[in-house]
């Protein structure tokens, strides 16, 4: 049996201590992309971590059968499946925010988080296990996504999930938004502020000098 | 791992039945999500109408306004007859504008919005009031901004000139910048604004930084020229001799009624 130690460690550790955004600086396309809003990012975040979970749960189940020469193949075609049916799914359900994730949603299946877990994490490890690691990984990914949305949905547009917090210059009120943090650019200062605080707190991520 | 895993039968009994499963469930998704896909997708165009048309209040019960108000029908733009052999509901301008059959390519000159081809076949749909009279009439538009096509609609009061509202419901211009065409406040500027000049024959739409002419002028989003020449160029073609201009001639004269 697994031990609740290790449990812990699997599903809490990608959140901070080895987080694949900062640490492992993956998944940073969509981390621009998508985070100019926080309804936005909140669905994505789901996403992205559903997909993960479940990829390395099925990779895991059939990792014994899977030939070794054409295992990238295999993971992508089951990846790519779960992205295309949470896709639909969103289509269905939440129209207007699919309508906005538009070609990111597809774009999961590149991103490097699900395949890096699936290649280091579910090809060696039992299904129960590769799940959780999966929820994880998403969570930590979905620390940094809401963070930098949450900065940039509060000061680029003044609101919070749509609802006016400050009230914009521009509609008569007092806040002079800032531009930049409405363009994708900007998410690259919020997470290089937020590696940069992480690196301070825990020394033992920084990389050896050359 | 099993050493046979590598061998050539195994391979392909792996690889072939992990298609079949895949494709079973992604079809399967498609399939059964297929209706729900296009009752939002038709839900969303009918609110754009709308919208345009300034019918859209917080707990507006679209699907009833629009099935007690608007009259759908497709029309010929080269023939100005109204199409009775397609499905209106099913009917997509935008799609048609992409099919040769269903468009006429534009040359350079007749094409000042970029959009390239035209189609032939659109959908106009007509608000009545209360006692059946037409009320507003709302158009599909479209033109080139400056990162790709913005797609909107135009809501037109019964003289079929002034301005009633516009909706640009899919673009891809810059956020802040261009991306304020959808900003309610600019939007609204276009209420009341007079799309031809007195002969209703030549289009006086400007979209400018120095507003001169109360009736036919529209303050331009400042740091974003380009979108808002786009506005002002698409609103010149559709409502030219390319465009809508000859249809609207007609409804004009009372030859084509929203009945």
């Amino acid at each position: 049996m697994v031990s609740a130690k290790e449990i812990k460690e699997v599903l809490f550790g990608p959140i901070f201590a080895n987080n694949p955004i900062a640490l492992q600086i993956l998944g940073i396309c969509s981390a621009l992309a998508v985070t100019s809003k926080m309804e936005n990012t909140v669905v994505m975040c789901i996403a992205l971590t559903l997909v993960t979970a479940f990829s390395n749960f099925f990779i895991s189940l059939i990792r014994n059968h899977i030939p070794s020469n054409v295992r990238i193949i295999v993971q992508m075609t089951i990846i790519a499946s779960l992205v295309i049916v949470v896709d639909e799914v969103l289509r269905a359900y939440a129209y207007s925010i699919a309508k906005e994730l538009s070609v990111f949603v597809g774009l999961i299946i590149t991103n490097c988080i699900v395949m890096g877990r699936a290649e280091a994490y579910a090809m060696k490890s039992p299904p129960g296990m590769s799940f959780l690691d999966g929820i994880g990984n998403g969570l930590g990914y979905s620390v940094v996504l809401l963070i930098v949305g949450f900065i940039r949905e509060l000061f680029g547009s003044g609101s919070l999930f749509g609802y006016q917090i400050l009230q914009l210059a521009s509609e008569g009120g007092w806040y002079q938004p800032i531009g930049l943090l409405v363009l994708p650019p900007s998410a690259f200062f919020i997470i290089g502020g937020f590696i940069w605080v992480l690196r301070t707190y825990r020394p033992e991520q920084v990389e050896p000098k050359d | 791992m099993a050493s046979n895993n590598d061998s050539l039968k195994k391979t392909l009994i792996v690889i072939v039945s992990l298609c079949l499963v895949c494709a079973v469930i992604v079809s399967g998704a498609a399939v059964g999500l297929k209706p729900l896909q296009k009752k939002n997708a038709a839900l969303d165009m009918q609110r754009n109408v709308l919208d345009a048309a300034g019918l859209l209040e917080p707990g507006t019960d679209v699907v009833a306004v629009f099935e007690e108000r608007v009259e759908t029908k497709l029309v010929n733009l080269n023939t100005l007859e109204v199409v009775e052999d397609r499905d209106v509901v099913a009917f997509d301008p935008i799609a048609a504008a992409r099919d040769p059959e269903l468009s006429t390519k534009l040359s350079k000159s007749e094409d000042p919005a970029g959009i390239g081809r035209r189609e032939d076949i659109t959908k106009v749909y007509f608000i009545n009031d209360e006692q059946g009279n037409l009320e507003t009439l709302v158009l599909h538009i479209r033109g080139y901004g400056l990162w790709g096509t913005m797609y909107g609609l135009i809501a037109l009061q019964p003289d079929l000139n002034t301005v009633r509202g516009i909706n640009f419901y899919e673009h891809s211009e810059t956020p802040g910048l261009g991306g304020e065409i959808t900003n309610p406040r600019w939007v609204q500027t276009w209420q009341g604004k007079e799309i031809y000049g007195d002969e209703l024959e030549q289009v006086q739409i400007d979209v400018t930084k120095n507003v001169t002419s109360e009736a036919h002028d529209i303050d331009a989003l400042s740091g974003a020229t380009l979108t808002s020449n786009g506005v002002e160029y698409l609103i010149q073609f559709w409502f030219g001799d390319m465009g809508y201009g000859p249809l609207l001639e007609k409804i004009r004269k009372g030859e084509l009624t929203n009945g």
